[in-house]
């Protein structure tokens, strides 16, 4: 084919942005914004989808841009690394954009075209970073994702607490830029030059090469929420409208990644073993403090993002793990690993953008984002209720489904560490493959939590039996994620087979090169050693499951009696007597009681109206983020003693520094 | 006659059982269980002595083996048995810190000694390469106990269980210490144990309880 | 690539299980009488009782939805599934390369979290409860049982449970002190996860004791029937899993008939022991309260990573 990939989606970000600007020239107008405006952009990311799956396969192409400044004109790349994450943009933006379209209301703050604009220019410029190929494109573009999705945070501007979870969000995503910068700076070698390509070229000594990666985890993971930058996630995702907050969960996490593997593998050649020792160590605190936290959220959508925090964790353990692999040149447990963090890249895209969509249309349907006031939609919101069961079922990792397969792979990762030649870290191995099949067993929890508090059980507030069914747009939205993520979990070879295509150029090898499976079967090393095939589990369980169905029924007669639940005989039952979202979290909250930072209210036997209240926080903000406050509040207090409020003294500071400055180029 | 490989399969086994039985301690709330699991390593320790003495003809381990016996199966049990059946103290003992994080700290004490033992394991080259390091562990895990534990009996039981992880590394790592060392150490714990069950009854006088919590009292002011 | 003697086998291996399962648990549940001078109930009481659920009416709460009707099936199917990938007679087994023991314990997981869900269906307060409970015991009971597998994979090189049974069987004569760990840390899973004291009470309702049980309160007829078979496939497959693993003599490789002859008694023999050995453990040990089951099962956890630990330690 004569398309030629890059310009192709360099193209198809102008058309999102032409798309932001004609929402912008017709803002009030709902019908266009939503009905074809939207549907568009679907559209576009289903054409980058298709660009980017056919470019993966192909060498890397490059083009120049006189954009920008006068002698710094824009620098593009397009290879197999940039394409996967392009790819994971455009099909998953498909189905958010489709579900946008429905789920636009009128009078919900920022005016529709105002959200399309800054909608389109934040995926615009998130398939832009994802090409860029100097650092100054790269900022540029960085910087306008964070600002466009600040924006789309606090579309609902006319709430404080929202205001709040911006400017957290801007604060720690401007701390991150900065290190991204500084990384640059290490990176391009002293020589002046800051595209990608002389950064390649240059073999930095190792202390310096240890500097910019540190620069780049710190920068890369304040975008990614690892520990101790995850603050923001928590705030600003629920702050979101739910389709921004998808977008934001599901590629632009994803971007950080994409930073992280591209400075780490292609930028940076040498590699220090502890580096991935590091990243690994951070990752596990970062999976295991999110998934803990998840637990005990009262709001659906923290729980989510909280759960992001897990998942990020999963994708920065398998990193680390493909760092040390690489640095002891074990090449195909290196492939092994990063085919394990690709691959669950993808999938956490895939099921996070699913269940942040299904909160969504909750919170349409009943106005209602605490836990403790749902329950029972399944009844009257059965296709928001099943696709949510897809997405519940893989992102606890359960076989067939997509998130039991990057899991499966990052375990045998761990697993097949034959004798790492430190001794210490031949002891860690097994000790962080515990931790791993810790967080996941959790997430399994969490997601029932999830799931049987907002659409099992009885509706806890009168009003609920109001609810109504997501409408068509929404229906293709999720129906299309969920699809994914039951494709994912049952075609994983072909999945990798695509995958391969970036991690032949990062690590040197391919799963291809060991594998032995079949186009049914997931070998990766050997099928002695191991494998697993979705697609038969999948059909073992549907045809078991069908064939006990039919016995049973030939066997017995079928009849059902409806009747009022028996519970053990207790003669009043009222919703409110079921497990609350506190009450489910509590075994959690009772196990892992040194993570959490708690208050109790407990009621006195005597009261009249008892209440019991526990809030949970975060320890780390109290002993990382308010000392830090504090110490700025401190400093800033002495320099406002600057601050006179008069013009001759501001005028004077100038004239002063003037004469300095004179005086100094002497 | 036993193949040196088998016999350090053994050894092995034997080390790992100690190693299960000190964690097994640490995670053990009951005194009297806790009385148990120590009887039981000294039967591990009892057999691996014997074991030891079999393979490779050393008369001398003979006799130790049959003093651990006599003291830390049969003699030792049975005066803490008796001490608690005098104090009554049967009851169940909370940790300072829960159990399953105790055993995190111990598996970190666990790949510690590892690493510190693999050294002197590789210079010594008569025995396999963990046992030194396993025996390292028990001290070090029995030390863990003494240090979580509040009441009296169990820091004791404790102490007891730390020379146990000293007299397996003796055995399986070097083949055994000189006889009069061995006679040496077994009165000492034996007349350790005596002083330490009087002391018992002064504190439990003192303070009517064994909550070593409250020697905290007695520091000046 | 598929034998005809592995199809054999794999057929008859699903059907033994299917069908002895609850014979299993009338022998330990006999065993237990036994113990504790009882008369019991008869060995084939659980056939009984899965008869006479069959042919009653179901009776369904009122709000319960979908997921609740579908439960049963699905959990029974895992427990198949499962059952058909953990070798009990033979090793040469065809379905067990589509699922190795990660995905074992995935299936358990899916299992349960579809009874847990099933649980909160109905929204009673018995009902979340038991969901709670049960996911519990789960995420911390998971990981361990996984390390647990984790730690015969890497003595037999392999995940896939056919195979790691087939080289142990196969292996001469040595010693693992890490299997000795592992077998303590499995013991105390299995009992977590089949609902047995010390952490649960099969044969308790008492609110405040029972977690498996308030699960499934609301389960009638040919429902609990297919719940309790799944309950009994489940204790089958777990004790099968610990044979297999910690005692694989007598297993038979490959497809040869007179394997499979001397297997059958051999699996029979080992089964009637260890149902015994549960009785034992069960009739000495004492309920344990709710909040000390997660530091029993955080006992066994670090019991399994010490096991992968000395694995790295001591054998290799």
């Amino acid at each position: 084919m004569s398309l030629v990939p890059l310009p192709s989606v360099l193209l198809l970000a102008c058309a999102w942005l032409a798309l932001g600007v004609i929402g912008l020239a017709r803002a009030r107008s709902l019908t266009l914004v939503a009905k074809v405006l939207f549907p568009a952009g679907a559209a576009i990311g289903l054409a980058v989808a298709a660009v980017a799956l056919m470019a993966i396969a192909s060498p890397p192409t490059e083009t120049v841009l006189p954009l920008g400044l006068p002698d710094l004109p824009f620098h593009f790349r397009l290879d197999s690394l940039s394409a996967f994450f392009l790819a994971i943009l455009g099909l998953v933006s498909a189905g958010v954009s489709t579900f946008a379209a429905g789920y636009l209301r009128k009078g919900e703050g920022t005016p529709p075209g105002l959200q399309c604009l800054y909608y389109h220019v934040f995926l615009a410029s998130m398939a832009l970073v994802l090409v860029a190929d100097d650092a100054y494109a790269f900022m540029v573009m960085w910087e306008t994702m964070a600002l466009s999705s600040f924006f789309l945070v606090t579309s609902d501007h006319r709430i404080a607490e929202i205001r709040r979870a911006g400017y957290l969000y801007l604060l720690i995503a401007h701390i991150g830029a900065l290190s991204i910068l500084l990384c640059f700076g290490v990176l391009q070698g002293g020589t002046g030059d800051y595209t990608f390509a002389n950064m390649r070229a240059q073999s930095l000594p190792p202390f310096w090469a240890t500097i910019g990666f540190l620069l780049a985890l710190l920068g890369f993971g304040a975008k990614a929420g690892i520990l101790p930058l995850h603050v923001w996630l928590p705030e600003a995702h629920p702050a979101a409208p739910s389709p921004v907050s998808a977008l934001m969960s599901a590629v632009m996490l994803k971007t950080a990644v994409y930073g992280l593997l591209r400075v780490t593998f292609d930028l940076l050649h040498a590699q220090v073993w502890w580096w991935g020792v590091l990243a690994l160590a951070i990752g596990l605190a970062t999976a295991l403090f999110g998934v803990v936290f998840s637990a005990v959220q009262s709001d659906m959508k923290r729980l989510l993002a909280y759960s992001s925090i897990e998942n990020i964790g999963f994708i920065v353990v398998g990193f680390g793990l493909t760092v040390t692999f690489q640095a002891y040149e074990m090449r195909s447990l290196a492939a092994l690993a990063l085919t394990a963090t690709l691959y669950h890249c993808l999938n956490h895209a895939y099921f996070k953008s699913l269940l942040f969509l299904a909160t969504g249309s909750v919170l349409h349907a009943t106005k209602e984002r605490a836990l403790g006031k749902l329950g029972g939609l399944i009844h009257k919101m059965p296709w928001v209720a099943w696709l949510a069961l897809v997405g519940a079922l893989a992102i606890a990792g359960l076989p067939p489904l997509n998130g039991f397969v990057s899991e499966w792979l990052l375990l045998q990762a761990f697993l097949f560490t034959p004798g790492l030649p430190d001794g210490y870290l031949n002891m860690f191995i097994p000790v962080a493959a515990a931790a791993v099949a810790l967080a996941a067993a959790l997430s399994g929890y969490v997601m029932v939590k999830f799931y049987g508090v907002i659409f099992l059980g009885q509706p806890r507030e009168e009003r609920l039996t109001e609810a109504h069914d997501a409408g068509p747009w929404e229906r293709v939205g999720l129906v299309w994620l969920a699809a994914g993520c039951v494709t994912l979990g049952v075609v994983p070879v072909q999945v990798i087979s695509l995958i391969d295509h970036v991690t032949g150029p990062l690590v040197g090898r391919t799963l291809a090169e060991t594998a032995t499976g079949s186009w049914l079967l997931l070998a990766p090393i050997e099928t002695d050693r191991a494998s697993y095939s979705p697609l038969v589990v999948l059909l073992g369980i549907v045809v078991a499951t069908f064939a006990v169905w039919f016995a049973v029924r030939r066997v017995y007669h079928g009849r059902v009696r409806r009747a009022p639940a028996w519970d053990c005989g207790f003669p009043l039952q009222t919703p409110r007597m079921q497990d609350t979202a506190e009450g489910f979290g509590m075994p959690v909250r009772h196990v892992f009681e040194p993570f959490f930072r708690m208050t109790r209210e407990l009621p006195s036997p005597f009261d009249r109206a008892p209440r019991y209240r526990v809030i949970v926080e975060d320890h780390l903000w109290h002993w990382c983020y308010l000392p830090v406050a504090r110490w700025v509040e401190r400093l800033t207090a002495i320099v406002a003693v600057l601050q006179r409020g008069r013009i001759s003294v501001y005028l004077t500071y100038s004239f002063v520094t003037l004469l300095l400055l004179l005086l100094f180029v002497r | 006659m036993i193949t040196a490989a088998f016999a350090n399969q053994i050894i092995n086994l034997f080390a790992a059982v100690m190693l299960l039985l000190a964690f097994a301690m640490l995670a053990q709330r009951r005194v009297l269980s806790l009385i148990d699991l120590f009887a039981m390593q000294g039967l591990v320790l009892t057999l691996s002595t014997g074991f030891v003495a079999y393979t490779t003809g050393q008369t001398h381990l003979w006799f130790s083996a049959g003093i651990t016996f006599a003291l830390k199966v049969v003699l030792l049990p049975w005066i803490l048995y008796r001490l608690i059946r005098q104090l009554d103290v049967k009851w169940d003992v909370e940790g300072l810190i829960n159990i399953p994080t105790t055993m995190l700290i111990g598996i970190v004490l666990v790949i510690l000694s590892f690493n510190v033992a693999l050294p002197i394991s590789q210079i010594a080259g008569t025995i396999t390469k963990g046992t030194l390091g396993i025996a390292l562990a028990s001290v070090l895990l029995a030390f863990l106990m003494m240090i979580t534990r509040s009441k009296a009996v169990p820091q004791v039981i404790g102490f007891l269980a730390m020379e146990n992880g000293l007299f397996f590394a003796a055995t399986a790592a070097t083949y055994g210490m000189p006889m009069v060392v061995e006679l040496g150490i077994a009165l000492d714990v034996l007349v350790g144990v005596v002083i330490l069950g009087v002391f018992f009854f002064q504190i439990r006088e003192r303070f009517d309880s064994l909550d070593i919590r409250h020697l905290e009292k007695l520091k000046e002011e | 690539m598929i034998s005809w003697s592995g199809v054999v086998a794999q057929v008859t291996e699903l059907a033994l299980a299917v069908l002895l399962a609850p014979l299993l648990t009338g022998w330990v549940n006999q065993c237990r009488a036994w113990l504790q001078n009882k008369s019991g109930p008869g060995l084939l009481r659980p056939y009984r009782t899965i008869r006479k659920l069959f042919a009653k009416d179901a009776v369904i709460a009122t709000n319960a939805s979908a997921v609740f009707r579908t439960a049963p099936y699905v959990v029974f199917a895992c427990m198949l599934v499962a059952a058909a990938i953990v070798p009990t007679l033979a090793t040469d087994l065809p379905f067990s390369i589509a699922a190795d023991a990660i995905a074992l314990v995935g299936i358990f997981a899916l299992a349960r979290v579809f009874i847990s869900l099933a649980a909160m269906d109905v929204g009673t307060a018995f009902g979340s409860l038991g969901a709670r409970r049960e996911m519990m015991i789960g995420f911390l009971a998971e990981p361990a049982l996984l390390m647990v597998l984790f730690t015969a994979s890497l003595i037999s090189q392999s995940t896939s449970l056919a195979t790691t049974v087939e080289r142990l069987a196969r292996m001469e004569f040595a010693i693992f002190p890490s299997l000795a760990f592992a077998g303590v840390a499995f013991t105390m899973v299995s009992l977590a996860e089949n609902a047995r004291i010390p952490v649960d009470n099969p044969a308790t309702h008492l609110e405040l004791t029972m977690i498996h049980e308030a699960m499934v309160l609301e389960y009638s007829a040919r429902h609990l029937a297919l719940i309790e078979w799944a309950a009994s496939l489940k204790l089958f497959v777990y004790s099968c899993i610990g044979i297999s693993i910690f005692f694989p003599f007598g297993i038979s490789q490959g497809g040869d008939p007179l394997g499979f002859a001397y297997a059958l008694p051999a699996l029979v023999f080992k089964l009637a022991v260890g149902g015994a050995l549960l009785a034992v453990i069960e009739t000495v040990s004492a309920k344990m309260r709710i909040f000390r089951a997660p530091e029993f099962l955080g006992t066994a956890f670090m019991l399994a990573v010490l096991a992968l630990l000395i694995h790295a330690l001591l054998e290799t």
